[in-house]
């Protein structure tokens, strides 16, 4: 039977069925515990990345590698004909397609990759566009949600940070819409998750609620999911006094259920305490290493009918 | 007796017209009429005695004959409203408006980083109603926007 991702476009978080999602988190979890090195042999796969990234590319790249497919592509949208000589990214991306049998790219402008999704004859796989959509990132984080838990359903999971403008926060808590979590929120009021979400919650028939500090999120969360509260979005007399708030250190966790992971999509400054690291709890460097077995995962249905 | 009926708004021989918007709205229509390009010679009532809504606005819009994609997108501001089609001062056609689902190429997306202003697609946006709140999400950008900033009043 073929998958229901073969040959599709991934673009948003929001396209993906909940069965899709599981499917995905199942063959990270087998392709991790059993590689499969020929799964895109004789495949080529473009790399278009418009906006410089590090752990987006390279792991795309390495998941890519690991399947036995290659790759094509660039790391920096500077020297390619959309900089140089004007053409459109519906141009490119019509040429690139054309050439390839998956097409990844990430791109400063938020709809970048739907638009390339209706130019491109392979499927698109959006790498994050602008302030809009990344998701592979949720797609990571779900993987490490189930890894560390063991299900994705009915977890009490609590957002931290950033919640307005995070779009890794917002594609995690639209996803895990589909397996009926409990969210909590500790944000700064100017950085608090948009209505136009809270709405979406609702239609969900998730249970939310705010909380003041990192004891109360600690003590209850299955799943604490960090963010960094951005320096330009505050003057300077302002953030200092919230961002010390924002940081979360090993004493706040010595109530933490034993099963509690925290994640955070990196790169970290200093929102969690490098003493937070030794802790059972801190599961991020796991989290970024699971990005290969996700994006390998989406990779091998996307390009398989079956696998 | 003779009955004394008087028009509130002068009658129109071939045109459109639109009644029972809610006062307050029909601004707001006659300024969504100007983005749509319209030129026709435009006749308006606001707040004029109704029966059903206590006061109404009504927009009469001659030569000019509204087919029933323009009238949904008319709509979003005004969706109990009633497009009337005339030609020869009789009723061609008749619709009652309603919230479309989707507006494809009638607004440019609040966003300025969207990428619907700088590639050859067509805006589309999804609406959705909620709590007498009409909002439009752009299908690329994904962001939602009331509808009086998509529509930039």
């Amino acid at each position: 039977m073929t998958n229901s991702l073969y040959q599709k476009h991934i673009v948003s978080i929001t396209d993906l069925s909940r069965e899709e999602l599981e499917l995905i988190v199942a063959t990270a979890a087998s392709i991790k515990t059993s590689p499969r090195p020929n799964l895109l042999a004789g495949k080529v796969i473009a790399s278009c990345f418009f906006e410089a990234s590090t752990r987006t590319r390279l792991s795309f790249e390495t998941a890519v590698q690991r399947l036995g497919g290659t790759i094509i592509g660039f790391a920096d949208g500077g020297n390619t004909s959309l900089a140089k000589k004007g053409e459109t990214l519906s141009d490119s991306i019509q040429v690139i397609s054309s050439y390839t049998d998956a097409v990844v790219m990430r791109h400063p402008q938020e709809g970048s990759a739907r638009m390339a999704s209706e130019f491109s004859s392979a499927p698109v796989i959006n790498g994050g566009d602008g302030s809009n959509q990344h998701p592979t990132q949720t797609l990571l984080d779900l993987f490490s949600i189930y890894e560390s838990q063991g299900t994705l359903d009915g977890l009490k999971v609590a957002f931290c940070g950033d919640l307005k403008y995070g779009r890794t926060v917002h594609s995690l808590a639209q996803a895990l819409c589909h397996f009926g979590a409990e969210f909590t929120f500790l944000a700064p009021d100017e950085l608090s998750m948009p209505d136009y979400l809270l709405e979406d919650f609702v239609d969900a028939g998730i249970t939310f609620k705010r909380a003041e500090d990192f004891y109360e999120v600690a003590h209850e969360a299955d799943i604490i999911y960090m963010t960094r509260v951005q320096k330009e979005r505050f003057d300077e007399t302002e953030y200092k006094q919230i961002a010390s708030r924002y940081i979360l250190t090993a004493e706040h966790l010595k109530e933490a259920k034993p099963n509690m992971r925290i994640l955070h999509p990196l790169p970290r400054v200093d929102e969690i305490s490098t003493d937070v690291d030794k802790t059972p709890h801190a599961y991020y460097f796991q989290q970024a290493e699971n990005g290969v077995y996700a994006r390998e995962a989406l990779l091998a249905l996307v390009l398989n009918e079956s696998i | 007796m003779v009955e004394k009926k008087k028009l509130q708004v002068e009658a129109i021989n071939t045109g459109t017209v639109i009644d029972h918007i809610p006062a307050g709205q029909g601004v707001k229509i006659l300024s969504q009429l100007q983005l749509l390009g319209t030129d026709s010679r435009i006749t308006v009532g606001f707040n004029l005695p109704s029966q059903e809504l206590g006061l109404k606005d009504i927009i009469k819009v001659e030569n000019r004959l509204f087919n029933e994609t323009e009238a949904s997108e008319m709509g979003l501001f005004a969706p109990k409203a009633t497009i009337n089609v005339i030609e020869n001062y009789a009723v061609r056609d008749k619709f009652k408006m309603s919230v479309p689902e989707k507006l494809d190429g009638v607004f440019e997306c609040p966003n300025s980083n969207c990428i619907t202003h700088n590639e050859p697609v067509q805006s589309s946006f999804t609406v959705k109603e909620r709590n007498n709140n009409i909002n439009l999400k752009c299908k690329y950008c994904e962001k939602s926007f009331s509808k009086d900033i998509v529509a930039g009043l």
